[in-house]
């Protein structure tokens, strides 16, 4: 028989009482790991979707006039042929100050072609790049490793009724149609993508280009910063961030952050105070018991030992089950958060940590004035032997 | 020589403006190995005195020496480890904890002293045999009679073999014939050197005991012989 036989004998013969302070702790430690594992799944994948999402910087022609498309329909007048980058200008790119954040230089040349009785929208690229920026590309065939080859959007090949290995004509110049892309959703379906110099010929716009997409590697890169410095270096362009999408996002995200860590606070609040008002009931419970202690020589620190044993026995089992709920939970709701993507559920050993210690912390610390109190109670008033 | 001195000791409390003197001057010993009763009647302050004999209440004046060791004079916990060590005490409820078993009860006093398990246990199962329950020892409480519960009690007050054995109205709570079989519990107890100061209001008690004393409004009314006969 030892201190914590006597707390661990309360617990197991108790068990309704301290069922009851464990549910509550489990209710409270299981919310905070479901909102901050959900924050952070959510963080995760956002962050992964910037890494996946491509250009999220777009260098074009400084124009005087307006866009005359939206949604993308074309209302005629469409400014893509009206001026040009130098391609030369672009080795510029790769001397701004944050030059290491660049993971791909993709620049383009667009222009409008009769091609198979149609009137298509040829689009010089340089493949290596295009595709390391595009990872959601998927070629049925083989992209173009020549100047004779070429790349067909899902639709273009439809309309132009294309298949892999069928030659198409531009401009009296025959080319093979290595591979055809798989439907992506966006405006690359309907165009026809052939090497940038052979574009750049094609469309007698040698040595220029239309725009030029920047992949910039997205975990705390400085979008910003770099567009300021791309701006700088490239005057007679205009510059922009892409990001401003995913930044909505991300503030989206930050607030839920931060509701998270306000319910935290919240329920560590909640759950010391419920621990207290139960620890407190059951010192009060227990006066003769304390009493009995005192009387048989027992010290202070030996009636705090015991009290404060107890909840840390109940905080243990509290942060295991409320991180197993909480997890749980998590996973539960996931899918009630994403646009009906599924996302990685963010599991980590240090919020396991972390609740296990929270939960002890709350037991302990809601436990810690109710123990001093036991531990003060007077013997002869504790045994009303008076 | 005296294992118990208590010397002018008085107590008083204070509720608001009225002030209550529970014992007033009160001075006697009591020799080891000695079966002392004291008695009075309700609200006499016998229990008050108990509670003060034992370092659980500490005087308003007065002092209380226990084997040569001024009990109040102790600093800090070092009254609770002469209680631990010295004194064991047995109550009128009883007092066992409900949800420790009968042999756990017994081991209480021991749970925080440096013996090992084994000598923890057999300690307890000794004294369990003492008392005539050898075979109850993993029951609870609320499983055994209330005579059975006194032998508890009175198990875990002797189980560290104290010097000294206090008891409250330990047969307040019981029938005549359960009572009887308590006193001679004691009083065997008490043949084998145990010290044994015991508060009670039944003069039957005091037949077992070799002096009584009577308090009365918070003084000695008179110490007498055993049996309650006023010397």
């Amino acid at each position: 028989m030892k201190l914590h036989n006597i707390s661990f004998n309360n617990l197991r013969r108790r068990k309704a009482k301290m069922a009851f302070l464990t549910v509550g702790l489990v209710v409270g430690i299981a919310t905070i790991v479901t909102l901050l594992t959900l924050t952070r799944s959510m963080s995760a994948d956002i962050e992964r979707k910037m890494d996946e999402f491509g250009a999220n910087i777009l260098i074009t022609p400084q124009q005087n006039g307006l866009s005359l498309t939206y949604g993308g329909i074309s209302l005629g007048g469409v400014s893509f042929d009206q001026t040009e980058i130098k391609e030369s200008d672009l080795a510029v790119i790769k001397t701004i100050a944050n030059h290491k954040n660049i993971s791909a230089v993709a620049p383009k040349v667009l222009g409008g072609v009769q091609a198979g009785g149609h009137q298509v929208l040829l689009v010089g690229v340089q493949f290596p790049q295009e595709l390391k920026m595009k990872q959601w590309w998927k070629v049925f065939g083989e992209t173009p490793k020549g100047p004779d080859e070429l790349l067909v959007g899902s639709e273009a090949a439809k309309v132009l009724n294309l298949m892999t290995g069928d030659t198409l004509d531009i401009k009296g110049k025959s080319f093979k149609v290595s591979g055809i892309l798989d439907e992506t959703g966006s405006q690359d379906d309907s165009l026809v993508f052939v090497d940038l110099p052979v574009a750049q010929r094609i469309l007698g716009k040698e040595g220029r280009v239309s725009l030029v997409e920047v992949a910039a590697l997205c975990s705390g890169c400085p979008i910003a910063d770099m567009v300021q410095q791309l701006a700088e270096k490239l005057p007679g362009t205009k510059v922009s961030a892409i990001q401003q999408v995913v930044e909505g996002r991300l503030k989206a995200i930050d607030q839920f952050k931060r509701f998270s860590y306000a319910m935290t606070a919240v329920v560590v609040f909640i759950g010391s105070l419920m621990v207290f008002v139960t620890m407190m009931g059951s010192v009060n419970e227990r006066t003769t018991e304390i009493g009995v202690f005192r009387a048989i020589g027992f010290r202070k620190s030996h009636i705090m030992r015991i009290i404060l044993v107890e909840a840390a026995v109940v905080g243990i089992l509290a942060g295991v089950i409320g991180y197993a709920a909480g997890i749980g939970g998590a996973r539960l709701a996931l899918p009630f958060m994403s646009d009906g993507k599924a996302l990685h559920l963010v599991v980590d050993g240090g919020l396991a940590g972390a609740a296990l210690a929270l939960s002890v912390l709350l037991a302990l610390l809601g436990s810690l004035y109710p123990a001093l109190h036991a531990s003060k109670l007077d013997p002869t008033e504790a045994l009303r032997a008076l | 020589m005296a294992l118990i001195e208590v010397t002018g000791v008085s107590k008083s409390y204070t509720t608001g403006d009225e002030t209550v003197a529970a014992l007033r001057g009160i001075d006697f010993s009591i020799a080891e190995g000695e079966f002392v009763t004291i008695m009075g009647r309700s609200g006499s302050g016998k229990s008050t005195l108990l509670s003060v004999l034992g370092g659980l209440n500490r005087p308003t004046g007065g002092t209380v020496t226990i084997a040569g060791v001024d009990l109040y004079a102790l600093p800090g916990e070092r009254l609770a480890d002469f209680r631990s060590q010295r004194m064991g005490f047995v109550f009128q409820s009883f007092n066992l904890i409900p949800y420790l078993t009968a042999l756990e009860n017994v081991m209480l006093p021991l749970a925080i002293s440096p013996w090992k398990p084994a000598e923890k246990q057999a300690a307890a199962r000794e004294a369990l045999d003492r008392v005539g329950l050898s075979g109850k020892g993993d029951r609870l409480p609320s499983q055994i009679s209330g005579g059975e519960q006194e032998r508890v009690a009175i198990a875990r007050a002797i189980v560290n073999r104290p010097a000294i054995l206090f008891a409250d109205e330990p047969t307040g709570n019981l029938d005549t014939g359960t009572s009887n079989r308590m006193m001679e519990l004691f009083r065997s107890l008490n043949e084998g050197g145990q010290t044994v100061v015991m508060v009670t209001h039944n003069p039957e008690n005091c037949s077992y005991a070799e002096r009584t004393i009577h308090i009365r409004d918070g003084v000695v009314e008179a110490i007498g012989q055993g049996g309650g006969g006023i010397a």
